[in-house]
């Protein structure tokens, strides 16, 4: 993946609540210079969700419907820790 | 080098509750609409709003806009502006059910009418009993309301430019607006957006504070722009807070855990609360308690390395109670604060939440100086002051304030838009020039400040000098290191140089429009002797002359600040409804 694919990903990582900025910050700065191709394009899709979904299935208050998406889910729940 | 420029009828800066709504009556009128947003409509920080909007719809129990509306004069401390506040009330059931329309998922009652709930300060026949008022979409009203107003704006094909960030405004030598100079962030290309009207709807400021709930894109965006442009932002002194956010995330713990049994400690493990309220203790009111954090914190009695928080202490709960009646906060702070609250007290401090102050509005959207509209420009949201939160805002009035001065905006944009000559004046150049020239600036600083540096000094600054709580003699101090920090913003550097989506860049832009928010904040706040609302001080007491410290003879006006050499002026309250006779002003109480 290009420069400026991984520069938009970080851009995009700024979200509508608090709690994600906070989530993806450190996942972001710690985890997302460390990723592969295919995991950089499964993070891109796990970008794509509501921003609520996404809170919910990181917080575990949700299961997220799409099996695709919950192993970077959970790389980014682990960045946490 | 020539800035290109592209040419609409009307251009919006902020894809939020207040920005769609506009975009969405001038795109269905038929103009040429753009909408600028940093990023994707639907994630704006309109999404975190979870407790509803407000109409007096009555479909639970008899209700009325006139009650709707004393509860927000109250709620504003007297400080809101009564004709924008009987509009507001009166237009709440008409854009409600023009919401529903365009198929917001309201809950429902059995008998398919939206369903209202209780909430906090909604009362009926002017105070006397609750009231339910609040229509949601679960906890997702928010998010529900962008979806619907984003879908139906793609349907009127709203053009929306995402991923752009405004620069500056672009004023003719009349000072009539003709557009913003906007970033493409993906190239850092510099873009004119001229149009005959312009609306911001960029949102509030939250990210001045160290402790703040707001998503890192409040930076209020169109207020340090506005400030530029010279144009005064009003009562910008009033910030809504809440007691108990994580300490360095932001994140809200809810005042339930305090009900639970939770208790606040300072450093030296004291349950300080004892102190201040004898009797309620650690569940007296949240003014109380906010005052009391604040001043255990100042005496030099706050917790960890920086002494800049308390404790709230839960380990003597029996975990199954906290597992059970407070679902959700031993994650927050696992997650937020490092701490497990089964062994350990969570770091707490009071949170910024909401701005009442912004750029001067009129009811119709307009920008108003010295009493006259600014030709072209208008503001809606959370980042205008019309003013209806006045000195304290009312529990869901502010989703209600993006529907009505969204859509209010919109009807004047167009009005003025169809009156206006059909081809754009000729651009004033000097503007978009002064706007290339900032962004050079930081390009080509050398031996600059550090970004990240300056804007927590200035977060820092504004919590401990400008919080909830405010002394003084803090105030007076916190006026010259603001002006210090200002100082570093001035000469900012940033080592990544790149064109695309330079992260760096865009933070160190944002950074330079929060430094003007917390200017005016602060200069605000020192200037204004009294307790009004969100603002209270020290020095202005409770006495019976002057119930809760407010003083109406010589502050029930609101403040203006100019950017221009930081001086303030003041504008009187407009105490005259559209229709019904003055609320008169009364000591606040709940």
């Amino acid at each position: 993946m290009d420069d400026v694919h991984l520069k938009r990903l970080v851009w995009r990582s700024r979200r509508g609540l608090l709690e994600l900025d906070l989530q993806l910050e450190r996942f972001v700065a710690e985890v997302l210079p460390t990723l592969d191709d295919a995991a950089l394009a499964e993070f891109e899709n796990v970008l794509l969700l509501p921003d609520n979904d996404f809170l919910d299935y990181l917080n575990g208050k949700a299961d997220c419907p799409d099996e695709r998406l919950k192993p970077m889910l959970a790389r980014i729940r682990g960045a946490q820790q | 080098m020539a800035i290109p420029v592209r040419k609409f009828d009307a251009v919006i800066v902020g894809a939020g509750g207040a920005g769609l709504r506009a975009a969405l009556q001038l795109s269905e009128a038929g103009l040429k609409t753009a909408v600028l947003s940093k990023v994707f409509p639907t994630r704006s920080h309109t999404v975190a709003a979870q407790g509803g909007v407000s109409a007096s719809l009555g479909n639970s129990e008899p209700d009325h806009w006139h009650w709707h509306m004393y509860d927000t004069v109250k709620g504003s401390d007297w400080l809101g502006d009564q004709d924008a506040i009987e509009f507001m009330c009166r237009e709440a059931p008409n854009v409600v059910v023009e919401l529903e329309h365009f198929g917001m998922p309201f809950d429902r009652n059995s008998d398919g009418t939206i369903y209202q709930r209780p909430f906090g300060g909604h009362m009926s026949n002017f105070g006397e009993k609750p009231v339910r008022r609040a229509c949601a979409a679960a906890d997702r009203t928010g998010h529900a309301m962008l979806h619907a107003l984003y879908q139906r704006n793609v349907r009127a094909n709203t053009q929306f430019f995402v991923e752009w960030m405004a620069l500056d405004l672009v004023r003719d030598t009349d000072g009539n607006v003709q557009g913003v100079v906007a970033m493409e962030m993906e190239t850092s290309d510099i873009y004119v957006f001229q149009a005959k009207a312009t609306l911001f709807a960029t949102g509030g400021a939250g990210r001045i504070f160290a402790s703040s709930t707001n998503a890192f894109i409040n930076t209020g965006d169109g207020l340090g722009i506005a400030a530029r442009a010279g144009i005064p932002l009003e009562d910008m002194e009033f910030w809504q807070f809440h007691p108990t956010g994580v300490a360095g995330a932001g994140v809200l713990i809810t005042e339930g855990v305090r009900g639970e049994g939770g208790i606040l400690r300072n450093a030296q493990g004291e349950r300080f609360m004892e102190r201040y309220a004898p009797n309620a203790k650690d569940l007296a009111s949240r003014d109380v308690v906010s005052r009391a954090m604040v001043t255990e914190i100042n005496e030099g009695r706050g917790c960890g390395p920086n002494k800049d928080h308390v404790l709230l202490d839960i380990t003597h709960l029996d975990p199954e109670v906290i597992m059970s009646k407070l679902p959700g906060i031993r994650e927050i702070s696992i997650k937020f604060a490092g701490v497990d609250p089964i062994k350990a007290p969570i770091p707490v401090v009071p949170t910024c939440h909401y701005q009442m102050g912004g750029i001067p509005t009129n009811y119709k959207g307009e920008v108003v100086v010295d009493g006259k509209p600014v030709s072209g420009f208008y503001a809606a949201g959370e980042v205008a002051c019309a003013s209806v939160h006045g000195a304290n805002r009312l529990g869901t009035n502010s989703l209600l304030d993006l529907l009505v001065f969204g859509k209010s905006s919109g009807n004047s944009m167009i009005d003025f838009i169809k009156a206006a000559p059909k081809d754009l004046p000729e651009l004033n150049t000097a503007d978009v020039d002064r706007s290339v020239a900032r962004v050079d600036r930081l390009n080509n600083q050398k031996n600059g400040s550090n970004v990240h540096e300056a804007r927590a000094a200035m977060q820092r600054t504004m919590q401990a000098h400008c919080g909830v709580f405010r002394f003084k003699d803090m105030l007076a101090q916190g006026v010259e290191k603001i002006l210090e920090v200002e100082q570093m913003v001035k000469t900012t550097e940033i080592a990544d140089k790149s064109k695309v989506f330079n992260t760096a860049r865009i933070e160190a832009l944002e950074l330079e429009n929060l430094i003007e928010v917390a200017k005016a904040t602060m200069i605000s706040a020192n200037a204004r002797t009294e307790s009004r609302g969100a603002h209270v001080r020290d020095d202005a007491a409770d006495t019976p002359e002057r119930p809760n410290g407010r003083d109406d003879q010589n502050w029930l006006k609101h403040t203006l600040w100019h950017r221009e050499g930081n001086r303030l002026d003041y504008k009187p309250v407009n105490m005259n409804p559209l229709t019904v006779e003055t609320i008169a002003l009364k000591t606040r109480s709940y």
